[in-house]
């Protein structure tokens, strides 16, 4: 089966545990709110297994970082 | 008085008669204007009562002054109903909704949709009375037939009249009953908004509004007379039709389907949305953007003997702008000497009277003077101002300058300043403004002085700098062994206008000289724009002097050109900028560009047709350069033709073969770019191009020897005829020669074929400039305006103006490329 993963121009993702979601949502102080949103249905997150309410860690290849770590909240939709 | 509390919420709904009546502070039952006295006549559209529009006189209603009295509206009894034409949309899908016996939206109760979607539905019978509905259609402008008959506006308003309230909740109406849509009473606005104007002679012209207006009572009156009278129905419908019309154009004159209204004149009239819509609307015309005062516009033109950071500003502009001065007891001595020289134009007396200057009263106003007066002086000599060019695409486009008073009518900016504001003098026209006050002037001064906008904000390194014959003389001047005596060293710099005493020396380099204007202790090493990209840099021991060396401010080694001293490329500026103050930057730019421009007129700069000559020999290997190209061509045409012809992946075999020709003539243009770069005298034009002050190495071939293969949108030429692009030409034919290329170069002359080609391609680079910039202006646009309340807040990342995040870090590297050198941190240089 193919796994969107698996597909070269899909970033890694993983799914924050309730600590490092914490540490997160600390370091930037913001609520969860504010965090950008992926919905629940993207495939992705039907792929990871993430939860409404989870964080995933988005690392992705950046023209000018060389790689960058960006969050998204689940959210319904 | 400031209202500081927060609306909670505004909700939008449509005027019932009864709120038209309860609004109103006159019923309009006549269409005459003014008696034969000239007085605005009592029940007409200008009655008293309506507002003031005259000054001095105090409203009837309100008895408010001009500015005091909002105006009033009144309202007309309307003989029939009409339609309200803003609204035949929702109308229309009301009618299709809406059951004509039992006067239900016939929607299931049970189902919950969104209104957009219900508009969708039509349903052919009634789920409720079950009775079969007639098909509903709608004519523009305004007329609604249940299947083939017509329904007049009567009909529909008694049918909306029994839709029950509960059912209108359903489908999203709030605030407001259908039947409202269909006008029974018609307000009349107040005259406020429509102002007359008299005229010289005393001669009144009325606003649009108040002409359509006056036709709209007119018709009324007149239907009713007709409707009292019992006159027969033909008669009434026309004239019932004719009221609609009007109160539609009034609203809106540019339906699809009723004709203009125009003026006795022929002129369109203007309706309530004309005022509104488009860009010289209310919203964009008069709230997004407003006409401005202590503002000039004229045409502009080079002068490169002024600073970067100044202006040259005609005389008669400078003394038609002011700025205030406030009097006191410590400057009355200099406001009298101003008045007798007449630099003021107005003087503003403490109880707000403003007077005009003249020859008669400044003796007068001058001895009158007194703390407290403002006097607005007219423009001086190093008064700040900001000056623009438009399209305003970034914050460069508008910066701070002092003026400099000059004779003559246009603007002078040094040349320097042309790319941030993107002008040229080809006819170029830019603005000035006046900044009114002193905190204004200072943050003019602080934020938008061109020393201070030197380094560009989007991409790191300087936006202004030398340009074409700076950098040309500098280049020349740079030169390698290039040696002057003393007396022609200060020649120059007096000529450039450098106040700088020269070292104690007998001779000096061209380096030497150039080196004077940089300050001490300044280290760099980089490659110059005149670089060979050999296969192996020397660096320091570069054969073409590319390597630019410059120890404690001397320039040891290396050429100066564009890449030390241009806009957007320039090292020497891009450090001189970071590290060193403004001033010096600016003195910088202003005396290398000067001395640039005062070296070549003293060496002699020129170039002409011999200038392109190349020996005999090597034109023939141009010649047979072109020639194999062709041969080539022509061999995969006739490759072609037997389906012999090597197919490119993802291609058709007629594409491979398209690409395959420009790839043969390309490499053969190419190496004939070679051969004349190789074979060409060093004279002007190499120069120029060496140097990147104008010109390439493709321009100097297409002059030289050949000007190569012309497209339209990047393929071959293949327009024009059926299966040729020219009727002189064999159907079928596939040669490069029928189809743009070009196979001689500018100074020998084109063919007529070439010369075609040439044209063909011109044309379209034309055509593609101008779609391209409105197309990425609006682009521009619309990303300024999804963008511009996002910010990088302090702790790097962005956000909105909510707190919601949009990137953890800016850019996602966190550089701002405002303080990077080209987009990149250059750290290794420094810390060494």
């Amino acid at each position: 089966m193919f796994k969107v993963l698996d597909h070269e121009m899909v970033p890694r993702h993983e799914i924050l545990t309730s600590q490092e979601k914490k540490e997160v949502l600390e370091r930037f102080n913001v609520d969860k709110e504010q965090l950008p949103k992926v919905l629940d249905s993207d495939p992705v997150v039907k792929e990871t297994g993430a939860k409404i309410g989870d964080v995933m860690r988005i690392i992705r290849k950046s023209q000018t970082a060389g790689e960058s770590v960006y969050y998204r909240v689940v959210v319904s939709g | 008085m400031v209202v500081t509390d927060k609306i909670g919420s505004i909700e939008f709904s449509i005027f019932s008669p009864e709120l038209i009546k309860n609004l109103a502070r006159v019923r309009v039952v006549t269409s005459d204007l003014y008696d034969a006295d000239g007085y605005p006549v009592e029940g007409g559209v200008m009655d008293p009562r309506l507002g003031v529009i005259d000054p001095g006189l105090h409203c009837r209603t309100c008895s408010g002054g001009i500015g005091d009295c909002p105006g009033h509206f009144g309202y007309l009894e309307l003989a029939k109903p009409i339609i309200h034409m803003l609204y035949t949309k929702t109308i229309y899908h009301l009618l299709k909704l809406t059951c004509r016996k039992c006067n239900r939206i016939m929607i299931k109760e049970s189902r919950e949709e969104v209104l957009d979607k219900i508009h969708l539905t039509s349903p052919s019978k009634c789920p409720f009375c079950k009775t079969k509905q007639k098909k509903i259609t709608f004519a523009k402008p305004y007329a609604y037939y249940a299947d083939k008959t017509e329904l007049n506006p009567l009909d529909i308003r008694e049918r909306f009249e029994k839709i029950p309230a509960k059912d209108l909740k359903r489908i999203g109406i709030r605030g407001g009953r259908p039947e409202w849509l269909i006008l029974t009473l018609f307000p009349v606005p107040p005259v406020t908004i429509r102002p007359s104007i008299t005229l010289e002679g005393g001669e009144r012209s009325e606003d649009d509004l108040t002409h359509k207006l006056v036709d709209i009572v007119r018709i009324n009156q007149s239907l009713k007379e007709n409707i009292d009278i019992g006159a027969p129905e033909f008669i009434l419908n026309d004239l019932w039709e004719l009221v609609q019309y009007h109160i539609s154009t009034y609203f809106d004159n540019e339906l699809t389907g009723a004709p203009l209204a125009r003026h006795r004149s022929g002129r369109a009239l203007k309706g309530l949305v004309q005022r509104l819509k488009a860009k010289e609307g209310r919203i964009r015309g008069n709230l997004l953007g407003k006409r401005v005062n202590f503002s000039a516009r004229t045409v502009i033109s080079p002068d490169p003997t002024i600073s970067i950071n100044e202006v040259g500003v005609p005389e008669i502009v400078a003394r038609e702008l002011t700025v205030p001065v406030y009097v006191t007891k410590l400057n009355m001595k200099r406001v009298k000497d101003l008045f007798r020289a007449e630099k003021i134009n107005y003087v503003i007396r403490p109880d707000g009277r403003r007077i005009k200057v003249t020859k008669e009263n400044k003796r007068e106003l001058m001895n009158s003077a007194v703390a407290d007066w403002v006097v607005d002086r007219q423009l001086e000599n190093g008064d700040i101002v900001l000056f623009n060019r438009q399209p305003s695409l970034h914050r460069i486009s508008m910066m701070a300058h002092r003026i400099k008073i000059m004779p003559y009518r246009t603007f002078r900016i040094a040349p320097s300043v042309c790319p941030p504001y993107n002008a040229d003098f080809d006819g170029d026209e830019m603005n000035l403004h006046v900044p009114q006050t002193v905190e204004a002037r200072t943050e003019a001064l602080l934020l938008m002085d061109v020393q201070n906008n030197i380094i560009s904000p989007k991409f790191g390194g300087p936006i202004i700098g030398c340009d074409l014959d700076q950098i040309s003389g500098l280049y020349l001047l740079t030169e390698k062994g290039y040696v002057l005596n003393r007396e022609d060293a200060s020649q120059l710099f007096a000529s450039a206008g450098i106040d700088m005493e020269l070292p104690d020396e007998k001779e000096f380099t061209g380096k030497e000289l150039f080196s004077l204007l940089l300050p001490k202790g300044l280290n760099m090493e980089f490659k110059a724009q005149c670089c060979k990209s050999c296969d192996k840099c020397l660096k320091r021991d570069c054969k073409h002097d590319a390597w630019v060396l410059i120890k404690n401010g001397v320039v040891l080694k290396g050429r100066i050109d564009k890449k030390s001293v241009g806009a957007e490329k320039g090292r020497i500026i891009n450090k001189l900028g970071r590290l060193y103050s403004k001033e010096e930057i600016r003195g910088f730019i202003d005396n290398s560009g000067r001395l640039g421009v005062a070296f070549l007129m003293r060496r002699g700069f020129s170039l002409g047709l011999s200038d392109l000559d190349l020996p005999e020999g090597v034109r023939k290997d141009i010649a047979e350069e072109i020639e194999k190209g062709i041969k080539e061509s022509d061999t995969l045409i006739e490759k072609f033709r037997k389906n012999e012809m090597r197919i490119l992946p993802g291609m058709t075999a007629k594409d491979s073969l398209e690409a395959q020709i420009m790839n043969a003539l390309a490499s053969g243009v190419s190496r004939v770019s070679d051969i004349v770069i190789e074979n060409i005298k060093t004279n002007d034009i190499v120069h120029m191009y060496t140097s990147g002050a104008k010109g390439s190495v493709i321009n100097t071939t297409q002059m030289a020897a050949v000007v190569g293969q012309e497209t339209i949108l990047g393929k071959r030429i293949k327009r024009g005829y059926l299966n040729r692009t020219l009727s002189h030409i064999k159907k079928g034919d596939l040669s490069p020669q029928s189809h743009g290329f070009v196979p001689r170069g500018f100074k020998h002359g084109l063919t007529p074929f070439g010369l075609f080609w040439n044209i063909m391609n011109g044309r379209e680079g034309l055509m593609d400039k101008s779609l391209r910039t409105r197309k990425s202006g609006y682009m521009q646009r619309r990303l300024v305006n999804a963008l511009q309340d996002l910010k990088v807040m302090h702790d790097g990342t962005v956000r909105n103006s909510v707190g919601e995040i949009i990137q953890f870090r800016a850019g996602e590297d966190g550089i701002d490329p405002s303080k990077s050198d080209w987009g990149k941190l250059e750290w290794r240089e420094e810390v060494k």
